[in-house]
């Protein structure tokens, strides 16, 4: 579908729009959800406090950042896990893949993960012959039909059941075809059971991680969670470094902004905290934990007071819900792993501004997604910053400069007429002796698909008060 | 500010100057009306808005510092568009922080009001209604509602007429698509905005759309001639003054 | 450490964060509302009931044979069992004293493959708990040696004892009265009903990975 190696945003979006049944399945998930999170939030003065709450609690952590992954690191490891440091994606790969040789695995079990997404494990791990079985049922389903996810929190929204039906039916052996809802999800349980028996390797996320305990806490509603980091004999944990809260007492509010953020719920049907591997004496759990805390940029990041902003992102994809760009057009057609208004500022941030700055181009800055990101990032301020960093004349990354030029030369003229009213008086006559703004070519042009052109007035205000003096001092 | 206040100064927008005079003319007229004089800047133009938000910071500076220039007398500032006001009032110090024009910057920034919001809170106007019976629908501009949170403000002018009924649209508060430069850099999004915006309205069966911001209306109208619509877009302020003072048989 | 990445990681960070003042870790919040114990009982039995667990109020001093008629009528034939508590102590004397027409109960044995296998295959896991949270509708479950992590995730029905005496407010409320930042355990959970999910079309399914049933014997 809409992949990431052959980035035409324009393209993509076009697409997205055409496609009738995309739009009508996305805006019915998102009324959902947005309706969920309505409801989960009943009193309005009580959540501003607690997004207050957990704006202080991500800023904190941050402002923190060394010593409480430090301090996560001590008591993890003094807890029996083992901690990696991964500078760049393909270190982050390259750990796991010697994890999951170590233990002579050919396949694994996998939790959702982003972080995972971000350093595209599992085609890593497919080019050197380790099978990743994805658990949870969304990702399964689009695994089975080799696509990518399309929102952070449901990735197969985009598939109706029937889509549903002819997927599993054609890529499970021995699987019926059947458009009934829980006879597809036992289906999906019967097979990945026996993945989860036989599996020696099982990777997950981390929603956050207490240093003060050194404390992995993974949210879920299905139980592939803890199916994969309770029952294979090696735990591998996939965590940014951001992900980093102070304490345990920061632990309830944060939760409670991620869960009813992102699903609605008062609490998932699982909170799953994780302190430590099998201890003696115990029957179950990982023998082996290993927590994997992945860079990727993010240091970077951190310099730039503005900007670091993004990184108290806690993943919970209700700026998605809320934004109308992402409504009509889902996560494929932005090309890559993180869509909607938080992809659009940490995407161009890891990949590159020049590269993938377009995606930032995407808003109307509406701000509906600020007013309901649960830990208060000012999204908008941030997409106009990276339009920003793109419109800067000289970038050293060079690609895009010609067209760069071209737009500063418009908005220098524009200054110019703003600051020399008389010019822009006098443009605005011009225009009026037309009628219309020229719409017959240019960037104006396809204004006029789906509307009439502007109509200039036949005197301006400025003309009119002249006339009659009024508004004189 | 001094209150209550017997002067203000009338920041127009370069959209209503060049394209909806009558608007500005009328949102005029009411804050005298209720009791002030208004003066009007001669050389006032943009408020720096689209370049600031395409991320074109020098030029949106240029634009902003002259009009920082213009208005130096302490009056308050009403402004006829919750986007321009907004840009003054909260982006005006965040676009000149760290810079020598800062400090006016912020002194003018504490001087802007949303024109809606100046009627009702400071101005607290009566209105009463010379028109026949009409439904009307609003919506929300973004920055107006998000903002400047003057929704309520709009609406409770509204409601004082008393032979217009408000039908609420389905979206009220989402995006209409126009967003200054996106109608133009991201067309193909901006046109699907602005038809389910008109759908929408289209779908309460109102003859006619408020909203406080050219922009909007701009947009918004467009779409909606091209569909051959019978509904139309009006400003706040035109609409207000229309019912108030011009008793027309069509209205 | 000498690991490079680390050390890399860390620099940048800090010379990142050079020109920041750590400020104070954000204040607690004012405490949230307080329940009369059968308030937090009614409001807890609402939450879990809402999201499909079966809760059943039971006299402590009675609750093993409320369970045996349970057990009886859902036709299980094999329920899992840790050992160690009081609470399965006496589960194991009931079913010692009368097993007639009841599912056979079997204790988690010391070797865990074979019993991990067994998991698979029985119909219910019983477990204690260590009290649960009023306001979000949880149970607080720490697998230990004598109940593994499995118990109550691999049968397909979770049954957990809850003293109702243990049932505190808020998460906050219950890790600080357990003192949770002395030790935690290796795996600390918190359950608020059986497995589901909406991921097709949101339409709601119980029984995905974990348990398609939770049952609650609330012991008063």
């Amino acid at each position: 579908m809409y992949r990431a190696q052959t980035f035409d945003f324009k393209k993509n979006v076009q697409a997205a729009l055409a496609d009738r049944r995309l739009r009508r399945n996305l805006r019915a998930a998102m009324d959902i959800l947005i309706d969920n999170r309505h409801k989960a939030f009943p009193d309005a003065a009580a959540l501003e406090r607690l997004r207050s709450r957990g704006h202080a609690i991500k800023q904190h952590a941050l402002n923190r950042l060394p010593r409480l992954l430090e301090e996560l690191e001590g008591r993890c490891r003094e807890n029996g896990m083992q901690v990696h440091w991964a500078e760049t994606a393909a270190e982050a790969n390259d750990t796991v893949l010697s994890i999951v040789r170590a233990h002579a695995a050919r396949f694994l079990v996998k939790g959702k993960s982003m972080v995972s997404e971000e350093i595209h494990l599992n085609a890593f791990l497919a080019r050197h012959g380790i099978e990743a079985v994805e658990t949870d049922l969304g990702e399964f389903i689009i695994q089975l039909c080799r696509e990518t996810p399309s929102h952070i929190i449901v990735p197969a929204i985009h598939k109706n059941r029937q889509e549903v039906a002819r997927i599993l039916h054609q890529q499970i052996p021995d699987a019926p075809y059947t458009e009934d809802v829980e006879e597809l999800t036992a289906i999906a349980r019967h097979t990945l059971r026996r993945r989860f028996a036989e599996a020696r390797v099982g990777i997950s996320g981390v929603n956050m991680a207490v240093a003060e305990t050194g404390t992995l806490v993974l949210v879920e509603n299905e139980g592939n969670g803890r199916m994969c980091t309770s029952v294979p004999e090696v735990h591998i944990a996939l965590m940014g470094i951001e992900k980093v809260i102070a304490r345990l007492d920061d632990v309830p509010p944060l939760l409670r902004l991620l869960t009813g953020s992102a699903t609605g719920q008062i609490i998932t049907t699982y909170v799953n905290m994780i302190t430590a591997p099998r201890r003696k004496g115990e029957k179950d759990g990982p023998r082996e934990v290993h927590l994997i805390l992945l860079d990727n940029r993010r240091s970077h990041i951190l310099a730039d007071p503005e900007l670091r902003q993004i990184l108290m992102c806690i993943r919970c994809g209700t700026c998605l819900n809320h934004c109308p760009v992402y409504t009509r057009i889902g996560g494929h057609a932005y090309g890559h792993v993180y869509p909607g208004p938080m992809g659009q500022v940490f995407t161009p941030l890891i990949e590159g501004v020049q590269e993938t700055g377009e995606l930032a181009d995407a808003s109307s800055l509406c701000g509906a997604c600020e007013a309901v990101c649960p830990v208060k990032i000012p999204l908008p301020a941030l997409l106009r910053r990276i339009r920003r960093e793109r419109a800067q004349p000289h970038s050293a990354q060079g690609g895009g400069r010609l067209k760069n030029m071209a737009e500063a030369a418009v908005w220098k003229g524009w200054a110019l007429a703003n600051v020399f009213p008389v010019l822009n008086q006098a443009a605005v006559k011009a225009g009026a002796k037309t009628g219309r703004l020229p719409t017959v070519a240019g960037p104006l042009k396809q204004w006029t698909n789906v509307r009439t052109a502007p109509r200039f007035a036949d005197r301006t205000l400025h003309e009119m008060l002249n006339a009659t003096g009024d508004g004189d001092e | 500010m001094i209150y209550p206040p017997t002067t203000v100064y009338f920041f127009a927008t370069c959209l209503i100057d060049a394209f909806f005079p009558q608007a500005g003319l009328a949102a005029m007229r009411l804050l005298e009306k209720a009791g002030v004089k208004v003066v009007f800047p001669r050389r006032q133009s943009c408020c720096g808005q689209p370049a600031y938000n395409a991320g074109y910071v020098q030029q949106a500076r240029q634009a902003a510092r002259h009009q920082l220039k213009l208005f130096t007398s302490p009056y308050p500032i009403v402004v006829p568009s919750g986007s321009c006001a907004a840009m003054m009032k909260i982006h005006y110090p965040r676009l000149f922080a760290g810079t020598v024009d800062e400090t006016a910057a912020r002194r003018f920034a504490g001087r802007v009001y949303e024109w809606s919001e100046f009627l009702v809170r400071i101005l607290h106007i009566r209105l009463t209604d010379c028109g026949r019976p009409v439904a009307v629908t609003w919506h929300s501009s973004c920055h107006a509602l998000r903002e400047m949170g003057v929704t309520e403000d709009a609406k409770a002018l509204i409601r004082q007429l008393e032979n217009v009924t408000m039908k609420p649209l389905k979206n009220e508060e989402e995006c209409c698509g126009f967003g200054g430069t996106f109608a133009v850099k991201q067309p193909a999004l901006s046109a699907a905005m602005v038809r389910d915006k008109v759908d929408d309205i289209v779908g309460t069966g109102a003859g006619i759309v408020l909203a406080g911001d050219c922009g909007c209306l701009m947009n918004i109208n467009g779409a909606l001639a091209h569909q051959g619509a019978s509904a139309t877009g009006l400003h706040l302020a035109q609409f207000l003054w229309e019912r108030t003072h011009v008793p027309r048989a069509d209205l | 450490m000498n690991d490079p990445s680390r050390r890399r990681i860390l620099s940048r960070i800090r010379s990142s964060l050079k020109s920041v003042t750590p400020e104070n870790p954000p204040s607690a919040p004012a405490p949230a509302p307080k329940r009369t114990p059968a308030a937090r009982i009614k409001h807890l039995t609402q939450r879990m009931t809402a999201v499909h667990a079966e809760v059943h109020v039971v006299e402590k001093t009675h609750w093993t044979e409320t369970f045996k008629a349970l057990a009886a009528e859902k036709n299980w034939r094999e329920i899992a069992c840790g050992s160690g508590h009081p609470l399965i102590d006496e589960l194991k004397m009931a079913w010692q004293t009368d097993a007639n027409d009841l599912p056979v109960l079997t204790p988690c044995t010391a070797a865990s493959a074979p019993f991990k296998a067994r998991l698979f295959q029985v119909d219910a896991g019983i477990t204690s708990t260590m009290g649960a949270v009023a306001d979000t509708g949880a149970l607080i479950v720490w697998p230990t040696p004598a109940e593994p992590r499995l118990l109550s995730l691999v049968p397909p029905v979770h049954v957990a004892l809850l003293p109702a005496e243990r049932i505190y407010n808020s998460l906050a409320e219950a890790m600080t009265e357990q003192k949770w930042k002395a030790g935690m355990p290796g795996n600390a959970l918190l359950i608020s009903g059986p497995s589901k999910t909406a991921d097709i079309e949101f339409k709601l399914v119980y029984g995905v990975h974990g348990p398609r049933e939770l049952m609650v014997l609330m012991l008063v």
